[in-house]
């Protein structure tokens, strides 16, 4: 028989952190701290919007680019907390998730041999999303002692002839790095000079703590005609599994965008979009108490980790931090998988978001403040056991 | 951040203090201080236990008594409520707007102990106009919080 796979798809690794999940699904008595969506379940108001859409009978495919009523309200939203003002008509589409988003307007806008940048750790999907789309992933390696940030000069030395897009994956998810509108101009100067795109994943936009919020880089001026905002419901509003998420920018685009997503998976499920309009209308409290419980979490883990040995720099944004084991003399690997089989936590090794997450952990605070306080106690103990030479 | 710390301490009393002061982001000593000071000018009035006796296998009865009482002159309400609040079987008592004056909310052993405390207690005083007792066939939720098995975490325990 033939081959019947793709070269292409073959060549592409599956993501790193499957190791860990087939031997955590195993352990009954692990608590793990390795998730990356909210613990909370989402609000009742929202769901209570789903279930009347269904008692509706509300059950036929929506526009493919989403309901009108959806659309409004993401304008609405992203012009009344950012004066970012987008149509709603022709700016505007409603896709599966952010995830989709990334990948459709990637599809959307690489030619084959494209170069995209892609600033790591990040997570998972970019590169093979470029990959697939054609383009040629380019990885710019962010720097603990910059927080994580992505900085002009590392932007300037990464740009090729080839270079088109540059993802821009803040709040972060592994390192819950922020960037400050500061941060931002200086980037978005490169951008216009060197004539780039972005893409800006927003999808932790509502969880930053501290006096920094969060800025879209379309706010910047002379960025929002190219960029490419992704946003969407799973960690704002606990809606992760409603798959549901949208991406704003340049008609352009979006109506090619609107193209793909069109032939690929003809609307976003209109159960979630009839929930979302009730989220983005009354859902601002329910935003901000989480936020709150988020933020008190990550004080606790962040003063936890450093004064027991693994310093934590400040993560300011989304639900993980990301503490740093170098001193111990041990690949992330290693050390994630010891603490897995002698403490029963589970962490994800800071390499599962890119090569430069080699001595790096990811600790997701999506925990209640119980399992936190039980897995941070075992932590302590494994790293006392480890440093009296009791661990193998 | 008084409010803050009620916030927090309305769903859990019994946190350690030095972990309130962390997750909060202030010293431990200001804490201290905030909540003794809520204490002394009674924000604060007491540290309870929210309890299942049904699942304790106790027999407890609750009622919801609606009073509607005549407004005493000079004293309005209150005078009715200074009465009541003070026979122990009591565990609240709110003047409230609508149909009738007072809920007042009792817990007992049994039954009798509950319908006689309305009949011997409440229903003589001159005040009481009439009470219609209601009596809890089953608590779904209380104080916030819902009273049935703790839910499980269904997430898949890893996700990028």
């Amino acid at each position: 028989m033939r081959n019947p796979l793709s070269k292409q798809i073959v060549e592409i690794q599956p993501s790193g952190i499957r190791k860990f999940f087939d031997i955590v699904s195993e352990m009954e008595d692990a608590i793990s701290l390795g998730v990356g969506e909210p613990d909370f379940d989402t609000p009742w108001h929202i769901r209570d919007e789903g279930i009347y859409s269904l008692e509706k009978g509300r059950t036929f495919y929506t526009s493919n680019a989403g309901l009108k009523e959806l659309k409004v309200e993401i304008c609405n939203y992203l012009e009344r907390k950012y004066n970012l003002k987008y149509d709603y008509n022709s700016e505007t589409i409603v896709t599966v998730g952010g995830s989709e988003a990334i990948d459709v307007a990637l599809r959307a806008m690489l030619d084959p041999g494209d170069e995209v940048l892609i600033p790591q750790p990040s997570y998972v999907s970019y590169e093979p999303c470029a990959i697939l789309a054609g383009g040629k992933p380019v990885i710019i390696e962010l720097k603990e002692e910059n927080e994580f940030r992505l900085t002009a000069e590392q932007l300037e030395n990464a740009i090729t002839e080839k270079t088109k897009i540059l993802i821009l994956p803040f709040p972060n998810n592994p390192t819950g790095s922020i960037m400050s509108k500061t941060d931002l101009e200086a980037i978005a100067k490169v951008v216009i000079d060197h004539d780039i795109f972005v893409l800006s994943d927003e999808i932790y936009s509502e969880l930053t703590y501290g006096e920094e919020k969060h800025v879209p880089v379309a706010t910047i001026p002379g960025m929002q005609e190219r960029t490419i905002t992704i946003n969407g419901f799973s960690k704002a509003y606990a809606m992760t599994g409603w798959r549901l998420g949208y991406a704003c920018g340049p008609k352009e685009i979006i109506s090619q965008m609107i193209k793909i997503h069109q032939f690929a998976i003809m609307c976003a499920p209109t159960t979630s979009q009839y929930a979302a309009v009730e989220a983005l209308k009354n859902g601002d409290g329910d935003v901000e108490t989480m936020r709150e419980e988020y933020d008190g979490r990550r004080r606790y883990l962040l003063h936890r980790l450093n004064k027991m040995g693994l310093p934590t720099f400040e993560a300011k944004g989304a639900f993980y931090v990301f503490p740093c084991i170098k001193h111990l003399n041990m690949t992330s690997d290693e050390f994630a998988e010891k603490l897995l089989r002698t403490a029963k936590v589970a962490v994800v090794p800071g390499t599962a978001f890119g090569r430069c997450g080699e001595g790096f952990l990811r600790i997701s605070y999506a925990y209640s403040l119980d399992d936190l306080r039980e897995a941070l106690d075992r932590i302590e103990v494994f790293l006392n056991d480890l440093n009296a030479g009791k661990v193998k | 951040m008084r409010e803050k710390i009620l916030t927090f301490i309305e769903k859990n009393s019994r946190i350690d203090l030095e972990e309130l002061a962390i997750i909060l982001g202030v010293d431990k000593i200001t804490v201290m201080n905030e909540l003794e000071a809520m204490e002394s000018e009674h924000i604060i009035c007491g540290y309870h236990t929210l309890i299942n006796w049904e699942k304790a296998g106790v027999e407890r009865v609750t009622a919801l008594i609606e009073v509607r009482v005549t407004p005493q002159r000079g004293m309005g309400f209150d005078k009715f409520a200074e009465r009541i609040v003070n026979y122990p079987e009591v565990d609240s008592v709110y003047l409230i707007s609508g149909g009738f004056d007072f809920m007042v909310t009792l817990s007992g052993k049994t039954l009798r102990e509950v319908s006689s405390f309305v009949s011997d207690k409440l229903s003589p005083l001159e005040t009481v106009l009439s009470t219609k007792t209601n009596f809890i066939l089953k608590k779904y939720k209380d104080h916030g919080t819902v009273m049935g098995e703790p839910t499980k975490d269904e997430r898949m325990k890893i996700v990028p």
